[in-house]
């Protein structure tokens, strides 16, 4: 074979292999319908939809800050540029409105667009997948709804040649499963439930899992922990650093309020999740805590024992003095973190209790600087914790001082590297987070205020 | 009530061949000056009990003019008002005057400064009061000069006469010149004339409260001065059983611990030692607690349950009504705070069995009376200086403060004692506004037209003012306590729990109750325009709801049974100016309009308020508010349109937000996380103030007229804009997405 | 311990763990900075340090040592007011006026970072500090007002175009 023919046939076989591939990945436009009318929907059905929203947290990606509600533009920074969301509300021509249930339906499970676009997997089609008909159903229903708002979100920042769409297909070949949930007949109806919920629509592991180079979850590091907006969604198996472990009910008391007295308080993109948890059925948030609680496994005696001990070394107000002048990291502390870290006011709204709160045991340092540079903002109206944040009065080298003090204090773990770094990102934005307020407290859990039991 | 204290410290100009121009010499050239607006036979204003004139202006050797008021600034401006009154009428100049506010040992008694009568009482008592004196100054310059007086003119603090010779004031002003009783009619100026009156003076407090200059209470430095914390108990009727002192006595700087029965305070030289110290003792302390709150998610209930005096304020039947359509509904209100900015605080000073104390209370008479008799002293041996404290808007912990600080300094005579309340004590020990349920139902005839209202507001008092040392927390937690007095109802037309539970339209049939619950589970009392609100939020809304089963615009249906021209004008105004008939409804937006009569006897406010409700989460936002404002001559224009800013903005933030938490035992909203406030992010685009003047009109009250108009302009806007109707205070995002639904 | 507040130096007798906001008030006798609520929720005490607002309450006297403090009486006197505190008066910002202090400060922050705020910006930087009164929209203007000013002032110290 002449070297002609031989080049002949490379670019022969390139063009099958691609001519194959785009057979694969091509993906038919659906015909636009009318956009159908909200009252035509069964309000019942309307309202199970709600709730599989809020499961979902769709209303947290597709707003943007101070944005109205599903008219997307929120920009999610991703390691292969900057996805916007979306505009899902029923808009004829900048929404959903033209689009029948089938189209609603294959986004949910293929990843694909009305138009036969694939859709970036920051939209988590890897998870939605799992839906049922019945759901995804409910899920139209609801999103047809609501109030269309005509709107074009801005266009996506990503370089070539991931933005040609196509080569998603190939990322879809390599990642995404097919299928609905497949009930595991060893567990619970409740476990079941809340598997299907939490792989689905909760999309859980699409925040607390691990990420490959090509952004796509590892399936060998199911719940691992991750990193979202500058926050590190902490493992939530066997390697939890949570010193307290979680069970069923604490996850539950969790997800419903957005604290936990031996846990913390949800902050971060967690606070915005749990915000939308508090509409679905207590049922399903039983079912979710269950299963949640059964991804850590088994909890080994002599870390029950542990969290025992803390738990009893119960808050005591030292009314520690501070010793000499120095701007040391413990000397901060009781100057200014333990008037409300060690006061006798429980969570929500007193400070937490730094030997239970997962924080300082985390296996970066991010969260705590998170929170102690910006501390947290008060709800829109509404009962919430309010923290100061402390990034204007604490310099770099006493952020550094107080963070060592409080992972050795704190925690049994060994001392956070790079803290110098971390602080000067931080700081600077060189590591940017998003600092969601909590949308607030039901005035009813404000009663347990007096460190009741929850 | 007001007791006519002759003032035993004043420094009264002793006369050593003082001329005191004759009583009827006065009455003569007051008479020919025959321009009083006031033809009322009594005094006017606060000069029916304080009929001297020099109880109000004192004129210096050297041409400074000092006013006196019984009243105190609270924010609202007063101070720069009343001086803009004696300034115009005295003809002085503006910077030559200086205020001296309630002092029991200086001025009038002119009780509280509240219920928005500082201008109709002391304002008009300055304005008789200087006019008066300019034209006893004009009698006694013509005696001097002997010419007529009617050739003398006043400017500037000066009698200049028709040959230019000039005699200023303080040449003038000789012992006892203004040591006269006050006539009832005055040769007030001419509103036309007006230099000063009328016009929008910069206020005379805000060059030192933004450059630093000392301005309130919590400045004061006295020389020795210490400080101190009270220890208070966690909740209503907990005992302190044990609590043991040592370790707090040790701490560095402490000086004393103070107990006395329930009452537990600590003094230290320094500030910081003085909280270290409070915490070390609150720890210490050991309470016995009892549950006794009542249930707050059935508060409307328990509040109707209470045992009430039925009370007809007013009763009007017609006959032969014909009702083509009846509507009832009920409107509840829950406990909302003051939750001033800056926690109380008082300072007080105990001397050779006598104590001064100086306190931000709206009363510094009353304050004095309950101080003295819970010290168990004379009250002349009690003196109560007015300084400014943070806004109060009503009774909030200062007169508590006040009684703290005389306790405490008992502990420690000669030395100055300064008591700073924390947040949390001032969240949950202040007095609230009271938990209110109205119920109301009305019939239209064929036409529309309102023919028959029944209207019941149930309330607790909405004043325990000292009023007696058991209305004081030290009085109440002492060893020897008091015990507080019996709430009485406050008669209408000021009224109390049922302030503007009459509304202003004509209603050939109504009938008005107030039940008056005696009983408070929870420490209540003044706040803001006391049961304004909530009448006001209750009518305005059942108006709309009318206007609604009406078929009607709900400006229009107001306007129509509405006679009083001056609340006319004002509708008509806020209508027109909101641009109320070319609204353009958009998805989630909606408009509302509200108006009132603060007491159907002071200022009339009319308020448009446009809304935006988000339908995903119910969250509603005030976009704009435009109000027209009637408060009959307007001294300070400005002053008016901050007042009603400043309503509009705090009644927003009570009826979108506000909620006293607790449990069954103690008080859980006790600070900005658990009792949160608007801030910047719902601040509206704009607010509009349209002031209507009516010079040579009395003054018309109006720091309290905003506050039920806003609540309900923005419940009506809500209703527009999400077609539900709430009738339960706050509306909270979580009410409005209850009635949206999904 | 020493303390540079308003370009000066000082020694003072307290304790290292007592919040700036008491050594500001008590040792040094400044007006300004306000007990709010020692939380750390209403901004009343609001200072700068280093150019940063901070909550004086809750910022103890052993972390500022070397750094700039500033309060409402370094941005001006009462006879000579500076920029913002004429904007402040001008507009007559202020009811009861407890917060307004500690609002400059945080405004003044926002303006030596951002001398052209938009109201979505000055809004959002304010949202820390409370007014009880209402006064928002006044301060809102002020602020505008200040922005104005310092602008106008600059021009004036500016080099001129040759």
């Amino acid at each position: 074979m002449t070297a002609f023919k031989t080049f002949l046939a490379i670019i022969g076989l390139c063009l099958a292999v691609t001519l194959g591939f785009v057979a694969i990945a091509w993906r038919a436009p659906i015909d636009p319908v009318s956009p159908p009318s909200a009252s035509g929907f069964d309000p019942a059905l309307v309202r199970r939809g709600a709730q599989l929203a809020a499961a979902g947290n769709c209303s947290t990606c597709h707003t943007a800050p101070g944005g109205r509600a599903f008219v997307g533009g929120r920009a999610l920074p991703t390691p292969f540029g900057t996805i916007y969301s979306t505009n899902i509300t029923p808009d004829p021509v900048t929404g959903i409105g033209r689009w029948p249930e089938e189209a609603f339906r294959r986004a949910l499970a293929e990843g694909v667009d009305r138009a036969g676009r694939h859709l970036y997997p920051a939209f988590p089609y890897d998870h939605f997948r799992l839906l049922t008909r019945d759901d995804a159903r409910a899920l139209y229903a609801f999103f047809m709804t609501r109030e269309p708002v005509s709107a074009t979100p801005s266009a996506n920042e990503v370089a070539f040649p991931l933005n040609v769409r196509m080569l998603l297909a190939g990322w879809k070949i390599l990642f995404l499963r097919q299928g609905s949930y497949q009930q595991n007949p060893a567990q619970s109806e409740a476990w079941n439930r809340g598997a299907y919920l939490a792989e689905g629509l909760a999309h859980c592991g699409a925040c607390h899992t691990p990420r490959n180079r090509l952004g796509a979850e590892k399936a060998s590091e199911r719940f691992a922990g991750g990193e979202v907006e500058g926050w590190n969604a902490y493992a939530l198996n066997e390697a939890s650093p949570a010193p307290v472990p979680w069970d069923a009910d604490s996850l539950r008391f969790y997800l419903t309020n957005g604290w936990h007295d031996a846990h913390g308080v949800a902050r971060g993109p967690m606070a915005a999740v749990v915000d939308n948890l508090a509409a679905i059925p207590d049922a399903d948030m039983k079912a979710i805590a269950t299963y949640v609680a059964s991804i850590a496994g088994e909890v080994s005696a002599e870390r029950r024992r542990a969290a025992e001990a803390l738990i009893a070394n119960t808050r005591n107000p030292t009314g520690q003095s501070i010793v000499g002048t120095e701007a040391s990291g413990e000397n901060i502390f009781y100057a200014a973190c333990a008037s409300c870290h060690e006061g006798d006011r429980g969570l929500p709204f007193g400070g937490v209790n730094l030997a239970l709160s997962t924080g300082p045991s985390g296996p970066n340092p991010d969260n705590v600087i998170n929170v102690v540079l910006w501390g947290l903002p008060p709800a829109d109206g509404a009962r919430s914790p309010v923290m100061p944040g402390f990034a204007g009065s604490l310099s770099d080298q006493q952020l550094v001082a107080l963070l060592s003090y409080v992972r050795s204090r704190f925690s049994d773990k060994p001392a956070w590297a790079n803290l110098d770094k971390e602080v000067r990102d931080a700081k600077s934005g060189g590591r940017p987070s998003s600092v969601y307020p909590a949308h607030g407290i039901d005035p009813a859990q404000a009663t347990l205020n007096r460190g009741e039991e929850p | 009530m007001m007791e006519r204290a002759l003032p035993t410290r004043r420094s009264v100009l002793a006369g050593t061949g003082a001329l005191v121009v004759s009583f009827s010499s006065v009455a003569r050239a007051l008479a020919q000056a025959d321009t009083s607006q006031d033809d009322k036979p009594a005094l006017p204003g606060s000069l029916k009990e304080y009929p001297l004139l020099d109880s109000w202006i004192r004129i210096d050797a050297d041409g400074r003019v000092t006013i006196f008021t019984g009243k105190v600034e609270l924010g609202q401006g007063i101070k720069t008002a009343l001086l803009q009154v004696a300034a115009e009428q005295l003809d002085a100049p503006f910077a030559s005057l200086t205020l001296i506010t309630a002092d029991t040992a200086r001025t009038a008694n002119e009780g509280f400064t509240a219920g928005s009568h500082s201008m109709q009482d002391s304002g008009t008592a300055i304005m008789h009061a200087a006019a008066q004196a300019r034209a006893i100054l004009l009698l006694e310059a013509a005696r001097r000069l002997d010419v007529a007086e009617a050739t003398l003119k006043t400017r500037d603090g000066a009698v200049i006469a028709a040959d230019g010779r000039k005699l200023g004031y303080g040449e003038l002003v000789a012992d006892n010149l203004l040591h006269v009783e006050a006539q009832s009619r005055s040769p007030l100026k001419e509103p036309a004339s007006f230099a000063i009156m009328g016009r929008s003076m910069p206020r005379v407090d805000i060059p030192a409260k933004v450059t630093g200059g000392a301005a309130y209470v919590q400045d004061l430095r006295l020389p020795g001065m210490v400080h101190a914390r009270v220890v208070r108990p966690p909740s209503y009727g907990a005992s302190l059983a044990d609590v043991d002192t040592a370790a707090a006595e040790k701490l560095p700087g402490v000086l004393k611990v103070v107990r006395d029965g329930n009452f537990l305070a600590v003094i230290a030289e320094g500030e910081f030692q003085a909280i270290k110290a409070m915490r070390r003792l609150a720890a210490a302390a050991q309470w016995t607690e009892k549950p006794s709150l009542p249930k707050a998610a059935d508060l409307a209930s328990v509040i109707t349950a209470l045992a009430s005096q039925d009370i007809p304020i007013l009763d009007r039947r017609q006959d032969g009504v014909v009702a083509a359509k009846k509507l009832q509904a009920t409107y509840t209100r829950p406990y909302q705070a003051h939750g001033s900015i800056g926690p109380s605080c008082a300072v007080a000073h105990w001397e050779d069995g006598n104590v001064t104390v100086w306190s931000h209370t709206q009363g510094v008479y009353p304050d004095r009376q309950a101080i003295a008799q819970m010290l168990r002293l004379s009250p002349d041996k009690v003196r109560c200086i007015h300084v400014e404290g943070s806004g109060c808007y009503g009774h909030n912990g200062a007169d508590d403060a006040a009684a703290d600080a005389a306790l405490i300094a008992r502990a420690l005579p000669g030395r100055p004692v300064r008591v700073q309340w924390m947040r949390e004590q001032e969240h949950a020990w202040e007095p609230y506004g009271p938990a209110m349920v109205t119920k109301v139902s009305a019939a239209l005839d064929a036409a529309g037209d309102i023919v028959d209202w029944d209207y019941g507001v149930w309330s607790n008092t909405h004043s325990t003012r000292p009023g007696g040392a058991g209305a004081l927390l030290a009085g109440q937690h002492m060893a020897e306590p008091f015990a507080p007095p019996t709430p009485k109802p406050m008669p209408q037309p000021e009224g109390g729990g049922d302030r503007n539970a009459i509304p202003l339209y004509r209603l050939p049939g109504a009938r008005v109750v107030n039940h008056f619950l005696p009983a408070m589970p929870i420490r209540v009392s003044a706040l803001r325009s006391l049961g304004a609100y909530m009448n006001v939020f209750s009518i305005e809304s059942f108006i709309d709801e009318l206007a609604q089963a009406a078929g009607k615009d709900p400006v229009e249906f107001r306007l129509k049974h509405l006679d009083d021209v001056r609340g006319r004008d004002a509708i008509m105004l806020a209508h027109d100016r909101f641009g109320w008939a070319s609204f353009q409804k958009r998805p989630g937006s909606g408009r509302g309009f509200a108006f009132a009569r603060y007491k159907n006897l002071a200022a009339y406010c009319a308020i448009a308020a446009e809304i935006e409700v988000e339908r995903e989460t119910g969250r509603a936002r005030l976009i704009r508010a435009v109000a027209a404002v009637d408060s009959g001559q307007a001294v300070n224009p400005d002053g008016v349109t901050n007042q009603v800013e400043g309503a509009i903005l705090q009644s927003a933030s009570w009826t979108l937000y506000e909620s006293v938490g607790f449990d069954d035992t103690r008080i859980t909203s006790i600070d900005w996380s658990t009792y949160p406030i608007l801030r910047f992010n719902a601040v509206p685009e704009s607010i509009a103030v349209h002031i209507i003047d009516r010079p040579g009109q009395p003054f018309l009250g109006t720091g309290e007229t905003g506050q039920g108009p806003a609540a309900a302009a923005i419940a009506n806007a809500v209703a527009d804009a999400t077609g539900k109707r709430i009738r339960d205070l706050p509306l909270t995002r979580q009410r409005i997405k209850a009635a949206i639904g999904v | 311990m020493k303390i540079k507040v308003n370009g000066r130096e000082h020694e003072v007798e307290s304790d290292p763990d007592t919040p700036l906001l008491y050594v500001l008030r008590n040792d040094l006798a400044l007006n300004g900075a306000k007990f709010g609520c020692g939380l750390g929720q209403c901004g009343a005490c609001t200072v700068m340090v280093d150019n940063e607002a901070v909550f004086s309450c809750l910022t103890p006297l052993l972390v500022v040592q070397d750094r700039e403090i500033t309060t409402v009486e370094g941005l001006g006197s009462i006879d000579n007011p500076g920029p913002l505190q004429r904007a402040f008066i001008e507009e007559q910002a202020a009811q009861c006026g407890y917060c307004i202090a500690g609002m400059m400060m945080r405004a003044e922050s926002l303006l030596q970072k951002n001398p052209h705020p938009s109201d979505g910006e000055i809004r959002a930087a304010l949202e820390p500090n409370l007014c009880r009164c209402g006064t928002h929209m006044r301060i809102l203007r002020a602020v505008r007002r200040a922005a104005e000013l310092m602008r106008i002032a600059a021009l004036g110290t500016a080099p001129r175009a040759p």
